[in-house]
């Protein structure tokens, strides 16, 4: 399987974009740069988590496929959701549907649209990812779950703050490089520090920004993808796993059990292993994520994940480069597009077109992307063509 | 808090189950009722300052994740104390209060939060 | 037979705030009001808690004290002026919390501060007649006061409740009393927030008309002198009104030190008299016996005579928190947290 085209909107508080007009934008410039008509597409999958909230709308493949000028094709579409992670829900559904021989070319999308509500509604619709009547009925939000997980991860490894403020600090500089990020301005860790607090002892700059945007790419065989481009990108390897809703039901909080399951069926399925990642985008909703992630996921060993950051192994130019586009910190976190934009992250690195970004030498690529407070995980490694 | 333990392994499950998860289809209609003590100690903590809209006249609190004394963990507030005297091991012991409302004229929940002993 | 209380527990909620604090919002001298009603500070509920869950508590303190199963409770009658609903009733709550559904009847009650002795007289008359073996009755009060109107200095929040019972009698109930009369000098109109009162009428024409009439009312059915009590507790909305009657009908200041907790806590309403007597009860001894009279505004009191038995000796007096203790563990807030927590702050959805 390959990846013929990606394209995304910045991301950011669009304020004069509606979700349709987001989600079109990213879809064009996709098809443009997969060099294919709209004739073409046989399906399309869009990843979306919560637009009957946000905006009042659900039916939202019905939307995408209207507004991207499909309609009159009858394309069939999809919406496709597991929280956070729904961007790469839809790539992994688009892939099984070209896998199983019956669409040859399908567009997958991601895109919400968050800022058309205010701060303790949206808060609200986001804990949906986590366990309603037994989790958020008792006044837990989202980022407080994942202070939970930080509190015991500090008692357990002797995580510090600093170690959580370098999270930040990395992604901020790497989203300045990122002309498509919704925050292109480096931070010092006083900063993070120093930030209004949000549930202790993660402050706002701990906490990736409720953000507008949309993503999106095109994929096909790895067969026909040579009568589009000379520089398909390949899809090696997409695996999912689930662990419990709710966080108080897993065996541990300090890890992602079901990233650890994830990535071992990624890597068994490309038949590789961690070193060999070059370029990961994993999902850092905290900066305590992107901790656990790069543990789980087998970059670095159980409890030293924490000193990746600080010590610059997680740079660009670091022993394997995290979060390069500044992850969903700095890039943003349209929930429904992140699972996508980590993807088009990918393809960028791949093709040698991360322009200021641009990891030396990037072969193989990994993205992690997250539901809830990790009930749902999604990996895919992406190799560069021949 | 009434929960239940698998007749097969002993494990106790909060909120009740209907099969234990670590003995699979054995334990079908042999999950037992148990009434937890309510003790437990406190494995997990955060102070609360961002809110959801319900939630606003309570911030900051404190949610904590705590191990009961039987063994399973459950979610909630710790309250009667100042949220700075929480922290990991603490021993807390369950108590009735309001959760929320449905607005103004709608049903009031109550529910479990844990107190300091 | 006899009938009385088996078990009973209480519970008031650990915040509190002085006369000071609120006179001084108000333009008003707290602290000679503090002097003139006699109260240092007045209890307040959490926003989590309300006449719900200060009967629960309650209601699983008498529990802790005895081994009666919930289950043998035939009815469970909860006296407020501040339930949280006005349809649908605080006891079933309690009655589910407890675990004593679902063979038992329910009811809510009201009649001012004399709802929850009311509760306890038909516990009384139900087991007496044997229609049930065990009644719970529970008095408990969040009571709401308008901003810079008196009451506020004074109106309180807390509760308890009485096992009722013919068996293993810790107090027996031997005489009830009440004088009844329509008297109007405190109400609440149907959807009105807070209440209204009378101002001076509801002294002399009301407090102390009911109280005096039903004193003497149980003295002569029972035939005793003030004398003849260890203790005695009287309505408190203030510290100056039950010290005035108790004086009136000659009963000393010892006999109703104990009882007297609106010092500390202020009017919880409902639940004054229920916490004036677990605060006996929390220390009395064999043989000793007690005289209560309540009041509630509309008007009326509830008079009883009761004598503790040599059973409250074994008492699990230790399984559930005293008094005593819920008057340490407390915490001052300032005017603008209670203000919060009372919910008289208008929230932009409202």
């Amino acid at each position: 399987m390959a990846i013929i085209g990606a394209g995304m909107t910045e991301f950011g508080e669009l304020w004069d974009y509606s979700f349709r007009e987001m989600g079109i934008r990213a879809g064009l410039e996709a098809l443009n740069d997969a060099n294919i008509s709209s004739e073409q597409i046989d399906a399309m999958f869009v990843g979306n988590m919560s637009a009957g909230r946000f905006i009042d709308q659900e039916h939202v493949g019905a939307l995408i496929a209207d507004y991207a000028g499909l309609a009159h094709t009858n394309v069939p579409s999809t919406r496709v959701e597991s929280g956070g992670a729904s961007g790469a829900l839809a790539l992994r559904q688009a892939y099984f549907s070209v896998a199983s021989g019956i669409h040859d070319i399908v567009v997958v999308g991601g895109a919400e649209k968050m800022t058309d509500i205010g701060d303790a509604e949206m808060r609200s619709i986001q804990s949906a990812a986590a366990d309603q009547e037994w989790e958020t009925v008792f006044g837990a939000t989202f980022a407080s779950l994942f202070a939970l997980m930080t509190v015991r991860h500090m008692h357990e490894y002797g995580t510090t703050r600093e170690e959580l403020s370098a999270v930040a600090v990395k992604n901020h500089r790497h989203g300045a490089l990122n002309p498509r990020a919704q925050f292109r301005r480096e931070i010092k860790p006083e900063m993070v520090e120093k930030s209004p607090i949000v549930s202790s002892p993660l402050r706002m700059l701990d906490c990736s920004p409720v953000s507008d945007g949309a993503a999106a790419v095109v994929i096909c065989t790895s067969e026909m993808a040579k009568q589009f481009t000379d520089q398909p990108v390949e899809i090696l390897a997409t695996a999912q796993a689930s662990d419990t809703l709710a966080l108080h039901q897993r065996k541990s909080i300090t890890e992602m059990l079901a990233t650890k399951v994830a990535a071992r069926r990624a890597f068994d399925m490309a038949k590789m292993q961690p070193k060999n990642v070059d370029v990961a985008e994993v999902h850092d909703n905290f900066t305590i994520t992107e901790i656990m992630a790069i543990e789980d996921l087998g970059f670095f060993p159980k409890g030293e994940g924490r000193k990746a950051a600080i010590e610059g192994k997680t740079a660009i130019d670091g022993e394997i480069a995290i979060n390069s586009s500044g992850g969903l910190k700095a890039r943003g976190d349209p929930l429904g597009a992140t699972g996508v934009a980590q993807i088009v992250e990918i393809i960028q690195q791949l093709r040698g077109n991360a322009d200021k970004r641009q990891v030396a030498d990037a072969k193989v690529g990994l993205t992690h992307n997250v539901g809830g407070t990790g009930a749902s995980v999604i990996v895919h490694i992406l190799g560069a063509g021949p | 808090m009434i929960g239940v333990r698998c007749g097969v392994c002993e494990k106790t499950y909060f909120p009740p189950r209907m099969i234990c998860p670590d003995c699979g289809r054995v334990s079908i209609e042999k999950m037992e009722r148990f009434k937890f003590s309510g003790k437990g100690t406190v494995y997990s903590t955060t102070v609360v300052h961002e809110a959801h809209e319900q939630f606003e006249m309570q911030k900051p609190y404190v949610i904590a994740l705590v191990e009961l004394d039987e063994g399973a963990r459950v979610l909630g507030q710790i309250i009667n104390c100042e949220p700075n005297e929480v922290e990991i091991g603490t021993e807390v012991k369950s108590t009735l209060r309001k959760l929320g409302e449905e607005g103004r004229s709608g049903i009031i929940y109550y529910g479990y939060k844990f107190v300091k002993i | 037979m006899d009938e009385g209380i088996v078990s009973y527990g209480a519970y008031i909620p650990r915040y509190r705030i002085s006369p000071e604090e609120i006179g001084h919002i108000w333009g008003l001298d707290g602290a000679s009001i503090a002097k003139g009603l006699m109260i240092e500070q007045k209890s307040v509920a959490a926003p989590d808690e309300d006449v719900a869950t200060i009967s629960i508590e309650a209601a699983r303190n008498a529990l802790k004290r005895t081994n009666v199963s919930p289950q043998k409770i035939g009815a469970i009658y909860v006296g407020s002026e501040s339930h949280p609903y006005v349809v649908k009733p605080t006891g079933t709550m309690v009655a589910e919390a407890i675990e004593a559904t679902p063979a038992l009847t329910v009811a809510d009650y009201e009649f001012a501060c004399k709802a929850g002795t009311a509760a306890i007289q038909t516990c009384m008359g139900l087991v007496g007649s044997e229609m049930i073996e065990y009644g719970l009755a529970i008095g408990a009060d969040i009571s709401q006061c308008a901003p810079g109107d008196l009451l506020e200095f004074s109106a309180s929040a807390g509760g308890a409740a009485f096992l009722i019972g013919s068996k293993d009698i810790i107090a027996r109930l031997d005489t009830t009393v009440s004088y009844t009369t329509d008297t109007p000098d405190f109400w609440r109109r149907e959807g009105q927030i807070y209440p209204s009162h009378g101002g001076r009428f509801t002294g002399d024409p009301a407090y102390f008309k009911h109280i005096l009439a039903c004193a003497k009312m149980l003295m002569e059915k029972c035939g005793t002198k003030p004398e003849d009590y260890k203790y005695a507790v009287f309505h408190q909305p203030n510290g100056k009104f039950p010290q005035r009657v108790a004086k009136q009908l000659g009963f000393a200041k010892e006999q109703i030190a104990t009882g007297l907790l609106v010092t500390k806590i202020g009017n919880t309403y409902s639940g004054a008299i229920p916490l004036g007597l677990s605060a006996i009860l929390d220390e009395a001894s064999p043989g000793d016996r007690i005289f209560a009279i309540a009041y509630g505004s509309g008007a009326g009191s509830d008079g009883f005579d009761i004598t503790v038995t040599d059973a409250i000796s074994e008492f699990k007096r230790d399984a559930a928190p005293m008094v005593r203790e819920m008057m340490e563990n407390v915490k001052s807030i300032d005017y603008g947290t209670y203000a919060k927590y009372s919910r008289k702050i208008l929230l932009a959805e409202e």
